[in-house]
């Protein structure tokens, strides 16, 4: 629907006090995009919103990002109320985290996305599914996916603090070790470079 | 990382730093069992040589847990074939990777064998282009990977060859001093200049850095006041020191004012660079007026206290001794009590700070108060145990001083008691020509001044001998000196029999024909006081010397006219001479000088000519009955 002139100055007012990473002028930018890309879709959300395709594509045109996986989880956070639709106040404050977002932000970010069962937790079988394409040369007597499990033990050593304890416990490797997001967390804030340990998930800087 | 000071100023490579140009050897391990390390890393390996950037980067960071401080380590990085796979990631254009990849190598390089290994992987050129990088955080941790592996001269040259020196004085210009100190934006330009510190140490790296334009921009960051911003930017300055270029600049751009106010800052390394530029660029009299006018001589004679930082104390004994060659500001010194500081600083020091401290009381001799002050202070009794050193450079300052202390005939009776006369006479058989030369000197004052001067020069067996074959030495300050020497001996007559016998006229004329004025002074007086035993006029005319002497009445130098006048006047007694003097137009020249100001030149120059005329006439008289 068509907005009068009061109407759109009330939504960039209040976007960029929600996003709080815009200024105005970048809001009102960012709004006109928007406005494009409802043109462009399908008019099935009946002008308050694209969808899922349209989003992969502008993502991808926009950022590079190739990862149909990781974009859908993407697509995820950015609806909120599920709706399959974004709005353009899921838009805006969307992408505030993406380009713009404080490492707290961009930690809740990432960790959402791998995540993926959305139970608070990485568990080795996320990280084992994020991780399986990620060996581009297999030692030829080992078994393929055993590289792979080989790297999900090292990541979880390195950022769970619940690893160590239950090592000494039991002595081989089929205990549960998980990722909360403390941990998440504490190891993003030592080392930033983990902060896409399980895929890009960010745009490029270039 | 660059603790040690800077003190040899003759190094051609600046600094005293034990550079490591050999191949480094291995440590032969003990035993053939690899560490646990060892297997760990290898198995990190695998994943950043055969996985993606999601992988290489989980496995990077984990390499991290690993003591990279450790050697075992290190090596276990190398002998896996680790370090290739790192620097073959700088190569990429991944920067989370590049950015993991050096976060490793940074800490790695302090190791020397992987310094070596990473140049000869070329990885050093691969750092120089991240240098490029729009990244801040990337090209702060390439520079100071840089600085670590410039620590040997190959290194510098890679640097130096692939524009590395250009890149990182650009850097230095990324921000402005004046502007907000986001911890962020200064970091670049510490890290650009830690690097610039490690690769100043090589020569035509000093050079580049200049033709760079390095050098007002070191003049700027000397203006903040950021520890550890200025510590890299004087370590520096401190290195380049050594040129005369830089320190026409330091001159110019107004730096001694900074370095003055930095010697009391709160950072010990900080002040001990900043004396260790000022020892260094204090060659210049200019930057020694500049030292005094900015009050530069009370923080320094203060830091004398803290006497337990011996890298600081070196640099700042080494700051006063070249300070103290002025005149103006042994006068300070003295209103400090700088003196009596330093002579405590005579005994229980590293030899580093003893050769700065008795090169700074030799120095201040040169004031008369100053000798008594060091008698007072009871620095005579441990400046004569020091010319029992080995050290040369020890050597040549602890003679200057004692020379200068025996000056006052007070002083002179302590030295002789505690034996210090022979203790020089023995140096002159040192095989160093710097340390016989400034052990002659120094006996000049002790033969003048001590009692019984010719009795106690008798003593020594064998002394005579030994200082008149120095006469043969080829080196022309010592020559110089010992013919200075001489002169003072043979006002003794029994002395100057014994030197005659030991053939010191032939020895003396032999070295007549010199254009160093130096030497001409001090030889033509030793030839005018050799005159006065038996036939050595005679000698001296016979052997050749007379004509030569003739010829320093052109020089320009008028302590050469004043000696060659008393030479010409003794010689001149034998007719002989007399003749070989007037074909040499000698009377012409002398004749200028009977006007001069200058009594003895003026007495000595009237009396040769007089007795020339003298023995015209005679020849007149007897051609003509």
């Amino acid at each position: 629907a068509a907005m009068s002139r009061k109407g759109r100055k009330l939504l960039v007012d209040s976007l960029t006090r929600s996003a709080k990473h815009f200024t105005k002028s970048e809001v009102e930018c960012l709004i006109k995009l928007f406005d494009t890309l409802v043109a462009k879709a399908s008019s099935q959300f009946a002008g308050a919103g694209f969808d899922r395709t349209v989003f992969r594509d502008t993502l991808y045109n926009a950022f590079g990002m190739t990862d149909n996986v990781v974009l859908d989880r993407v697509f995820g956070i950015f609806d909120k109320d599920n709706t399959g639709c974004i709005t353009v106040e899921e838009w805006v404050e969307g992408l505030a985290v993406l380009l713009r977002g404080t490492l707290e932000e961009k930690m809740k970010y990432c960790f959402t996305i791998y995540d993926l069962n959305g139970d608070g937790y990485i568990s080795k079988e996320e990280m084992f599914q994020m991780l399986k394409h990620s060996l581009l040369i297999q030692p030829a007597d080992e078994e393929p996916d055993e590289g792979v499990k080989d790297l999900v033990e090292i990541a979880l050593k390195k950022m769970a603090s619940t690893y160590f304890f239950v090592l000494f416990l039991l002595q081989d490797y089929d205990h549960d070790g998980k990722l909360s997001f403390t941990d998440f967390e504490k190891a993003v804030r030592d080392e930033n470079l983990l902060l896409e340990a399980f895929g890009p998930c960010l745009p490029d800087i270039k | 990382i660059f603790s040690k000071a800077s003190i040899s100023l003759e190094d051609s490579e600046s600094s005293s730093e034990t550079d490591e140009d050999e191949q480094p050897v291995r440590r032969q391990e003990g035993s053939t069992d690899l560490s646990a390390e060892y297997w760990g890393i290898q198995k990190l390996a695998k994943y950043v040589k055969g996985g993606d950037p999601t992988a290489t980067l989980i496995a990077l960071c984990s390499m991290r847990d690993f003591n990279l401080s450790e050697e075992t380590c290190q090596l276990a990085i190398k002998d896996t074939g680790c370090l290739e796979v790192l620097i073959n990631l700088l190569d990429t254009e991944e920067i989370k990777c590049q950015t993991g990849s050096l976060k490793i190598l940074k800490e790695i390089s302090q190791n020397i064998l992987i310094r070596h290994a990473i140049a000869d992987l070329g990885g050093l050129e691969i750092m120089v282009k991240i240098l490029d990088s729009p990244d801040t955080n990337l090209k702060c941790l390439a520079a100071e990977t840089i600085a670590n592996v410039a620590r040997f001269k190959r290194a510098r040259k890679i640097v130096r060859k692939h524009g590395g020196i250009k890149k990182l004085v650009e850097l230095l210009q990324s921000i402005s001093v004046a502007s907000s100190y986001q911890a962020k934006d200064t970091e670049t330009v510490r890290c650009a200049a830690l690097a610039l510190w490690s690769c100043s140490k090589s020569t035509k790296n000093k050079k580049a850095i200049r033709k760079a334009g390095g050098i007002p921009l070191l003049a700027r960051w000397l203006k903040c006041s950021h520890a550890n911003i200025l510590i890299p930017m004087v370590g520096t300055l401190q290195e380049c020191a050594s040129e005369p270029s830089y320190r026409l600049a330091i001159r110019t751009e107004g730096m001694i004012e900074n370095l003055v106010k930095n010697l009391s800052s709160e950072h010990e390394e900080l002040q001990m660079h900043c004396a260790s530029a000022i020892f260094k660029c204090a060659e210049d009299e200019e930057i020694r007026d500049l030292v005094r006018k900015h009050e530069g001589l009370q923080p320094l004679s203060a830091l004398l206290d803290k006497s337990e930082n011996k890298q600081l104390l070196a640099a700042v004994t080494g700051a006063i001794w070249k300070c103290a060659i002025s005149r103006e500001n042994v006068l300070k010194f003295q209103e400090y009590k700088t003196i009596e500081t330093l002579v405590t600083l005579l005994t229980d020091q590293p030899e580093e700070v003893l050769i700065n401290v008795i090169g700074a009381l030799g120095e201040c001799c040169q004031e008369e108060e100053n000798r008594g002050t060091i008698r007072r202070s009871g620095g005579i009794a441990p400046m004569v145990t020091l010319l029992t050193a080995t050290n040369p450079a020890l050597l040549v300052n602890v003679n200057k001083a004692v020379g200068g202390c025996a000056m006052e005939p007070e002083n002179m009776a302590i030295i002789d008691s505690l034996d210090g006369v022979r203790l020089l006479w023995s140096l002159l058989k040192n095989p160093n020509p710097d340390v016989q030369a400034s052990a002659a000197w120094a006996l000049c004052p002790c033969v003048e001044n001590a009692k019984n001067s010719g009795e106690m020069v008798r003593s020594f067996v064998g002394g005579l001998e030994l200082i008149v074959n120095l006469l043969k030495s080829k080196d022309k300050e010592v020559l110089t000196s010992v013919c200075a020497a001489i002169a003072n001996i043979a006002k003794d007559q029994e002395n100057l029999a014994v030197m005659t016998d030991h053939g010191v006229v032939p020895l003396l004329s032999k070295l007549a024909n010199t254009n160093n004025n130096k030497l001409r002074r001090h030889l033509a007086e030793a030839i005018a006081h050799c005159c006065m035993w038996g036939s050595n006029r005679v000698a001296f005319g016979e052997a050749k010397a007379v004509a030569p002497l003739a010829r320093y009445l052109k020089s320009k130098d008028p302590l050469v006219h004043r000696a060659t006048a008393q030479a010409l006047y003794q010689l001149s007694e034998d007719p002989n001479n007399c003749v070989i003097m007037h074909e040499n137009g000698v009377v012409k020249l002398l004749l200028a000088m009977v006007g001069s100001t200058d009594d003895t030149l003026q007495e000595a120059a009237a009396g040769c000519i007089a007795n020339i005329r003298r023995l015209a006439l005679a020849t007149e008289k007897a051609k003509y009955g």
